[in-house]
């Protein structure tokens, strides 16, 4: 603080609080939507305020299937779906580009900036732009409707391959040194100084990959059919489209909160590894 | 990039390097691969047969009203979002970087929505702004207004306008207030010094400092509008009505899922895979040289 200026200092607290109110609406509309009944949902004004129906539309939606009528997979079903998804393509990223990153950092051999240049360019071609395409591979590989096909597509990946080469030159050259002269193995030393050495740096990927692989949208809507195979996160846009004909309000901002409430408690919880992993691996 | 002390050359780093080379070369590489060669064919209707046409596809699109409408619709989507989110943020982040206590309290109540995936945001917000039983459409009924993003081009892009926006407001927010408290006291206390008021520290002194966080967001924001909006249009408007929220990403996922045109979804990818390469230089070269001042 500069100088003193009360009034000023109120100013500020109250364009925060407004701030944080306005980011904080639609959540709040959600959740009061959740704790009504089917009912009250169907008459505007929508409430503003939280009714008493919270337990009754829990257990509906978590396990029951959803909305009433439709051919849907339980939600806890699709949460464990969006849970192995999220967790192999963190673990499945964070493996992969770790082993790269010690390759290239580490060793000299022919082809390995041509390897370089060849995971930059995974940075290029986001799935967006190459939909169709990908679709035929996972199709022709018999990997629709399976957790590998939701996940090993995604699983490539330059940022944390970076990442990780940042963190790895970071380390002196002694370390490499003494492990050497005490007869370590490369891949002893990755296990016993890398991994260790880089702990905070993978638990701050960590954060930012589980919350990457749980909102993927547009993979998994691609290549599950099956609905014992669908996420969490695909099943609102289905409930939406159910909703034209019979709104069930409350269950789908239910669904919603659902499908928010995992990797919004991952990064309420672990804030501080969730801003490091979202600062270092977009520089 | 190479460290000076290393290991010998064996089979080993090719192990190393062997998955994250296979994930690429059969998920990225040869997918982007076909989509390239793809773009030069036309399928007839029943796919039973395909022509080699070079570039008929792109001249198509180029010719197109609806692919050129789709272009500058998606440039009006990313400025209106990057400018919604980013000044927005900009403001919270000013306020906040002068909060002595409650700073994190605050950063922790303005972060979350970076956690919710956009076909969630999209659902919100269109249960918020439902015709019939909304919020927001009640209250302006009151004023007069009628809201029926389903029949209105110009509401419907305000609403997954607003959606995108909120949904960003977190992440422009963490940067800004990371940059804000980067800036040395004494700067900021030598303005006050020669008499600057707060409003204008900010302008004179906060804003210009922060500027190579702007032009990274920028950046950013951008990239998020471009391709990572896709479930906030998918949720919310279908694209609709009338093509009035078509943007790239959601036509090409609707020419080749829905309408099933090959090639043209192909060009159409060839495209955005070129815009891509374009931000990502841009990133690249301009992240790597700091603004000097």
């Amino acid at each position: 603080m500069v100088e003193n200026r009360p009034i000023l200092n109120i100013v500020t607290h109250l364009v925060l609080i407004l701030g944080v109110a306005i980011v904080a609406l639609p959540i709040w509309i959600t959740f009061v939507a959740s704790t009504h009944e089917e009912t009250r949902m169907l008459q505007a004004p929508l409430p503003l305020l939280p009714g008493g129906f919270f337990v009754e539309n829990f257990k509906q939606t978590f396990f029951g299937s959803g909305l009433s009528g439709s051919q849907s997979a339980p939600v806890w079903r699709m949460l464990l779906n969006s849970l192995s998804m999220a967790l192999m393509i963190a673990f499945g990223k964070i493996s992969i580009s770790l082993l790269s990153a010690f390759a290239i950092v580490y060793f000299k051999f022919p082809f390995r900036m041509g390897f370089f240049w060849m995971i930059f360019i995974t940075l290029m071609l986001p799935v967006e732009v190459r939909i169709l395409p990908t679709f035929e591979v996972v199709a022709d590989l018999g990997l629709l409707n399976s957790y590998w096909g939701l996940s090993v597509p995604l699983i490539a990946s330059a940022t944390a391959t970076f990442m990780f080469r940042q963190v790895f030159l970071t380390i002196p050259d002694e370390m490499l040194e003494s492990a050497r002269i005490d007869g370590a193995k490369p891949m002893q030393f990755f296990w016993d100084i890398l991994l260790p050495l880089s702990r905070t740096n993978i638990a701050a990927l960590f954060v930012i990959l589980f919350i990457y692989g749980w909102n993927q949208y547009l993979w998994p809507l691609l290549i599950t059919t099956d609905t014992d195979m669908t996420t969490i996160v695909m099943s609102i846009k289905q409930m939406l489209e159910a909703a034209e004909q019979s709104p069930q309000w409350n269950i789908i901002m239910m669904t919603a909160l659902l499908a928010m409430l995992p990797p919004v408690f991952v990064v309420v919880a672990m804030q501080k590894l969730f801003v490091k992993g979202l600062t270092e691996t977009d520089k | 990039m190479l460290k000076r002390v290393h290991f010998q050359s064996s089979i080993l780093p090719y192990l190393l390097v062997a998955p994250q080379i296979v994930i690429t070369l059969v998920f990225f590489i040869w997918p982007a691969s076909q989509a390239v060669y793809q773009s030069f064919l036309i399928e007839d209707a029943f796919g039973l047969s395909t022509e080699f046409v070079w570039f008929e596809n792109f001249e198509y699109l180029f010719g197109d009203e609806l692919y050129l409408d789709s272009f500058l619709r998606t440039l009006f989507f990313s400025a209106a979002v990057a400018f919604m989110s980013m000044s927005f943020a900009l403001i919270l982040a000013g306020f906040a970087d002068r909060v002595v206590r409650g700073a994190t309290t605050y950063r922790t109540l303005l972060i979350w929505p970076y956690a919710v995936a956009p076909v969630l945001a999209g659902a919100l917000w269109v249960f918020m702004f439902n015709p019939t039983l909304g919020i927001f459409p009640y209250f302006l009924g009151f004023l007069g207004y009628d809201w029926n993003h389903y029949l209105n081009g110009n509401q419907a892009m305000l609403l997954v306008i607003m959606a995108a926006a909120w949904k960003q407001v977190a992440y422009n927010f963490l940067f800004y207030l990371a940059a804000m408290q980067a800036i040395p006291r004494s700067i900021i206390e030598a303005g006050a010094i020669d008499g600057a008021r707060p409003l204008r520290r900010f302008w004179t002194l906060i804003f210009p400092l922060v500027s190579p966080t702007t032009f990274f967001l920028l950046v950013i924001n951008a990239v998020y509008a471009f391709f990572d909006t896709f479930g906030i249009i998918h949720a919310v408007t279908q694209g609709g009505p009338a093509n009035s929220t078509t943007i790239l990403v959601y036509k090409v996922f609707n020419d080749g899922f829905v309408g099933l045109d090959l090639g043209g979804s192909a060009a159409q990818s060839v495209i955005l895979m070129f815009l891509v390469i374009v931000m990502t230089f841009i990133q690249f070269r301009y992240i790597e040289n700091k603004v000097e001042y």
